[in-house]
């Protein structure tokens, strides 16, 4: 393009002018943020629990565990940049495993019973989105009835009875997803750290990643520069339900046994780690790394409340003011940036 | 000569409500047309089916550089050369400079992965060439909703130039903004007429129109109610046909002045 200006404007808005560290801050303000939290409660915990922090089996144990909710959490992050939300998660994980429970009991195989579990949670996905977008269910309400409806679908299907999975150790599918690398490294921790930096780079290094932040920030103009909104909060649910049958899967051969009521406990943790690392309940911003970050802190948090003495009760409690105080301080944040 | 956009007969309707109706509209190369009408005359629709946005319905006649048209969408319409600059809603707040001025035309590498990189000395380029920022405070990560209105419409039509766009349309650029941020957005319509390029200006303010164009077309309930060459009338007179359309939806002579489509050679 030409530049034919002759007279370039004065200088604009007195902005103070900041420095390589200035400018550093300002774009991770939500990853270092959410890095000193982190620090601040390990601190806490340390001095609680000095007993239980100093030891390595709390961090083998968050490595092992973490992950279960950590696998979802990371890809959930797209549907809350995105504008959406998904609540369906926990009946999906159950929803992958009733097609794993289906197909190995015909077939006898293990991997196909994994496959047919992905295939389940990308469909779940894709139902999701189809309500969504071509229906026009605000995702809330479309993803509370697809959770009533999965659930019920795996308690019709299973009725009711769970199925035991100790042969799964004879196939290559458990040391490969809840092995212990090393005898120590639990197996799901590297797939959660490889599931996070392939989210990564789909986020903030491909155009589909690049159309999620602007259809969460801003859809009418992402749809008036042609990105296919609909396409593209389509794909972000099938990635959840892929997700959340993987984290089924993987939940189901750590205990060796899948129980049709598979990914209770779940929801609440899940969505507390996606906004404590700092993604805006009102789309258009949020990081990776930050759910990354914050599903450990969960974690953590969850081990030390028992370890410092407290009755687990309390868990639900701190989730509850996590989310709480989380989504309040970015509406308040939002306020003050109009 | 063809003229660069076309269109015969175009009517579209939601449900029951028409919002145009039997529109014919031309535009020629290198033409300025000011595009005036009340709210919701149909301006917005009109616009909306020309950038694919919108699609008319069966039996309107389309064509862009003589070639026919049929099945127009917003992709297309920007291959052809089509740009659009709408009024705030064009730009995505919460994302930095960079990532507005390529929305949904991001640069990829050879692995088709976003090329950052380029984008942003691309944009820091076009930040101090043609925007006019000048402060080291913004840079192309700063984020659009720190800046002022001007600012902002600075990045969206330098958006719009960037991509080699033949048909620019500016979707009310002056509202809201201040005297010589107006000042600033009109200089950009003269330098899209300096650069050979065609331009739609849709504003309800006749005095920011008048200046810049080379013909004014008025819309009225969904019909194009009169249009004029800007050498054919004074600003005065302007105003009157205006009220005469406010007042009666329609212009005696519009007939006459219908025939007037076009001014390009």
């Amino acid at each position: 393009m030409s530049d034919t200006r002759k007279n370039p404007a004065p200088p604009k808005s007195a902005k103070a002018p900041v420095g390589i560290v200035g400018r550093f801050l300002r774009r991770y303000t939500i990853q270092i943020g959410i890095v000193f939290v982190g620090v601040f409660i390990w601190l806490l915990f340390l001095m609680g629990a000095p007993q239980t922090f100093l030891r390595r089996d709390i961090y083998i144990s968050f490595m092992s565990t973490t992950p279960f909710f950590a696998l979802m959490a990371l890809p959930l992050t797209l549907i809350i940049i995105i504008g959406e939300m998904d609540l369906s998660f926990p009946s999906t994980m159950a929803f992958g495993m009733m097609a794993f429970d289906v197909v190995f009991v015909a077939s006898g195989n293990f991997y196909l019973g994994f496959l047919a579990c992905i295939l389940a949670g990308a469909l779940a996905g894709y139902f999701n989105g189809i309500l969504v977008v071509k229906i026009g269910i605000p995702s809330l309400v479309a993803t509370i009835g697809t959770q009533f409806l999965l659930r019920g679908i795996v308690m019709v299907v299973t009725n009711g009875a769970g199925l035991g999975l100790t042969d799964v150790q004879n196939t290559l599918l458990y040391p490969l997803f809840v092995g212990r690398i090393g005898d120590v490294v639990p197996a799901q921790f590297v797939w959660t750290i490889g599931i996070g930096v392939v989210l990564w780079i789909i986020l903030n290094r491909t155009k589909f990643g690049a159309h999620v932040y602007l259809t969460g920030d801003n859809i009418e103009s992402a749809r008036l520069m042609g990105v296919n909104v609909n396409r593209t909060k389509i794909l972000c649910f099938i990635i959840v339900g892929i997700a959340a049958a993987f984290a089924g899967f993987v939940v189901s051969e750590e205990v060796m046994f899948f129980w049709p009521t598979l990914g209770e406990g779940y929801m609440l943790n899940t969505l507390a780690s996606v906004f404590l690392g700092g993604t805006s309940a009102y789309g258009g911003t949020g990081t990776v790394f930050g759910t990354f970050i914050a599903s450990y802190i969960i974690g953590a948090i969850n081990a030390g409340i028992v370890a410092v003495g407290m009755t687990g009760f309390w868990t639900s409690v701190i989730y509850g003011l996590i989310i709480v105080v989380s989504v309040s301080l970015q509406s308040l944040l939002n306020k003050k940036m109009k | 000569m063809d003229p660069f956009l076309s269109m015969k007969n175009v009517s579209k309707t939601f449900g029951e409500v028409s919002a145009l109706h039997d529109v014919n509209f031309e535009i020629g190369k290198n033409e300025i047309v000011g595009l005036l009408g009340d709210n919701g005359a149909g301006k917005s629709t009109l616009v909306k089916v020309i950038t694919g946005y919108y699609q008319p319905d069966e039996g309107s006649e389309f064509s862009i550089k003589g070639q026919r048209i049929d099945h127009l969408t917003v992709p297309k319409a920007r291959e052809l050369g089509i740009e659009i600059v709408y009024q705030e809603r064009a730009l995505a707040d919460k994302q930095s400079v960079w990532r507005n001025i390529f929305l949904g035309r991001e640069m990829t590498n050879k692995w088709g992965l976003l090329d950052i990189k380029n984008m942003r000395s691309e944009t820091s380029r076009l930040m101090h060439s043609s925007m006019g920022f000048t402060s080291s405070a913004i840079t192309p990560d700063s984020i659009v909703k720190t800046f002022s209105g001007g600012e902002r419409q600075g990045v969206a039509i330098t958006r719009a130039l960037y991509f080699k766009a033949d048909l620019i349309i500016l979707d009310e650029p002056t509202m809201g903004l201040s005297l010589s941020e107006t000042r600033k957005c009109l200089d950009f319509v003269n330098r899209i007429k300096a650069e050979g390029k065609s331009c739609i200006f849709i504003d309800h303010n006749i005095f920011h129109v008048y200046p810049v164009c080379d013909r004014i077309v008025v819309v009225d309930r969904g019909t194009i109610a009169g249009q004029y060459m800007k050498n054919e009338l004074s600003l005065q007179q302007l105003i009157d046909k205006l009220q005469q359309v406010a007042h009666t939806g329609s212009l005696s002579d519009s007939e006459a002045a219908a025939g007037a489509t076009g001014g390009h050679e």
